[in-house]
């Protein structure tokens, strides 16, 4: 009861929308910034580690006694530079870049025309088609990679970044044709009409009109085969054997980790690293991101 | 005047591009040849390879059901099956409930609400084998941080096995893939929460119901669809999972927390029986099938509900 008649001046100037002043502050903090705060501790805290192990001194890393493991006194590069200047990393980043960049071109490509027949051109049985899409989207590597070994290594391209590229897509393609249907879907049709009665061909409609319309779908695409084709990990295990081929995590796993002695340092170096390309691109492109995730759902 | 510039195209510009089926054919050829060449062909192909006795460098030959009579035989195989139904089970319940409050937290007001949807969705952004690294250094046997800090609050005596011991071990793979999951959920549940009109929970709220009446009454109906397809995709990542077993322990300790995809990569690629790994993907689909026709069943209802045409 007190508690509610001191907090009383605060409410009255919430000049919150809705229904917030219902809800007193004491209440709000329980309720909301408590659980709220806890999430994104729990969340964000294998990074902390991640980067305070990092920067930790050898001798720190596994002296809890005398330095405070939350903190670090004298941080240094070392891990830092072994990671870039006496291991193949650096070369594992431009592979997994490479692989990425090239695999998400193919599917885009791939994707848009693929989208643009199922969405406007309405060929017959265009609707089986698209639900067959996205019914490949729902194939798992992980029940394809035994049999793609199989045929990857009948092609030749066992070891080669080849392999990668030409494997990716068959997550990439499902997912984004998915996407860019719903933006093709969202384009009005009277745009196309018109341009059919001002003499366009499908063609030029698709390069000069639903094109440049769906730059934001195609940023979404993008990004996320990007991001999954960075993360992906077993078909590169799978498919990779030479260390010049490896992508980053496969290379930071099979290569850093040696016996029994884990240099923790540069481990955990070298999965900062790795991740740092995608949380930029993601810190940028925020709200595509999250607008492809959830659209993928959402159709 | 109109007839003249839609019929100048069809004078100039060749016949196929005119007609739709063709075009449509042309337009669909570069995903359809990669999607039948890498994924059609070796689903069929994987079926297939689960009826012979192929090993890496020698084609094998048709040996019917063997390899499937012999997984049969084989109590790692079903203790692989009911690890795989069990950690799909618990992560997934755990991702729901903790995914939708995060996302109902997420809906409130927040002073820098957007910054912090960004935020939480980032351990679904980090490579997944990176972040499971983190976890592998966090449950380490001597030197984790949980540890140390539980046996600084008191809490323990001596720092926990956690991936040594089969019981903590399947917990901590648990654990580390609930973590992952929980921003997919999440997020995509808050997409769902957005488009709940407001003037709803006004209206209840007006005929005097509470809290969690409007909840139960109101958010979760609106919410049944979209999370009917959310989970559906959460529980497919988390059935085919590998990445996270593979890093944290391996299928180990004594198979514990094998999970068949973890399972069919071991005896099929570094124990080159590329026939048995796949005989257990194929035994993957069955499971994954159903998952599917419960998505299916999840989006036609939601048409249905909408009342939507197709």
């Amino acid at each position: 009861m007190t508690s509610t008649t001191k907090i009383q001046p605060d409410v009255l100037t919430d000049n919150a929308e809705g229904m917030s002043y219902l809800n007193r502050l004491p209440r709000r903090v329980m309720v909301l910034y408590l659980p709220m705060a806890v999430f994104v501790f729990v969340l964000l805290f294998p990074f902390y580690w991640m980067a305070i192990t990092a920067i930790k001194p050898n001798a720190q890393l596994t002296d809890y006694n005398n330095y405070s493991p939350f903190w670090v006194v004298a941080p240094t590069l070392d891990h830092i530079k072994y990671l870039l200047f006496e291991t193949s990393y650096p070369g594992w980043l431009w592979n997994t870049m490479l692989v990425a960049v090239c695999s998400t071109f193919l599917s885009l490509a791939a994707s848009v025309f693929g989208a643009y027949a199922i969405e406007r051109v309405r060929f017959t049985g265009s609707r089986p088609v698209g639900l067959m899409i996205f019914l490949a989207y729902l194939v798992p590597p992980s029940i394809l990679f035994i049999p793609l070994a199989f045929i990857v290594f009948k092609l030749g391209m066992y070891d080669s970044k080849l392999a990668l590229i030409f494997t990716y897509p068959t997550f990439l393609i499902p997912f984004c044709t998915w996407l860019l249907m719903g933006y093709f879907r969202s384009i009005p049709f009277e745009l196309e009409e018109s341009a059919l009665v001002d003499g366009a061909t499908r063609w030029q409609i698709l390069i000069r009109i639903i094109l440049p319309l769906a730059v934001p779908g195609l940023i979404s695409a993008g990004i996320f085969a990007f991001t999954l084709s960075w993360n992906e990990f077993i078909y590169a295990l799978t498919f990779i054997q030479s260390s010049e081929n490896k992508t980053v995590p496969v290379g930071v796993l099979t290569e850093l980790v040696r016996g029994d002695v884990f240099e923790w340092g540069s481990l955990m170096a070298g999965a900062l690293f790795g991740s740092l390309p995608v949380v930029i691109l993601y810190s940028f492109f925020v709200d595509y991101y999250v607008s492809s995730m959830t659209g993928a759902v959402k159709e | 005047m109109t007839t003249v510039t839609t019929t100048q195209p069809t004078a100039t510009s060749a016949p196929w591009l005119q007609n739709n089926n063709l075009l449509g054919f042309f337009f669909m050829l570069p995903a359809a040849v990669f999607l039948v060449c890498f994924l059609t062909y070796p689903l069929g192909l994987g079926v297939w390879l689960g009826f012979t006795d192929t090993r890496i460098g020698r084609d094998g030959i048709f040996i019917g059901l063997e390899n499937y009579i012999f997984l049969a035989r084989d109590k790692v195989f079903w203790l692989a099956v009911f690890n795989t139904l069990f950690y799909t089970l618990i992560a997934s319940i755990l991702k729901f409930a903790l995914g939708l409050w995060l996302a109902l937290l997420l809906n409130e007001n927040l002073p820098f609400k957007s910054f912090f949807r960004a935020i939480v969705l980032l351990p679904w952004v980090v490579p997944t084998v990176l972040s499971a690294l983190a976890f592998w250094w966090i449950f380490d046997s001597q030197f984790s941080i949980l540890s140390w800090s539980l046996m600084r609050l008191g809490l323990i005596d001596g720092p926990i096995n956690f991936l040594g011991d089969p019981t903590n071990a399947r917990i901590s793979v648990i654990a580390a893939n609930v973590w992952r999951g929980i921003p997919f959920v999440a997020i995509s549940l808050l997409a769902g929460l957005q488009t709940i009109p407001a003037s709803l929970q006004e209206a209840a709220s007006l005929d005097g119901a509470t809290h969690w009446q409007r909840f139960r009454y109101v958010t979760l109906p609106m919410l049944t669809p979209i999370i009917a397809v959310v989970m559906t995709f959460s529980v497919l990542f988390t059935f085919t999972d590998f990445q996270l077993i593979y890093v944290l322990t391996k299928g180990g300790p004594v198979n514990a927390t094998h999970l068949m995809a973890t399972l069919s990569f071991q005896r099929g690629i570094p124990g080159g029986q590329l026939g048995e790994g796949a005989a257990i993907a194929v035994a993957m689909i069955p499971f994954l099938l159903a998952a599917i026709m419960f998505s299916f069943f999840g989006l036609q209802r939601r048409k249905w509900q909408q009342g939507g045409q197709d």
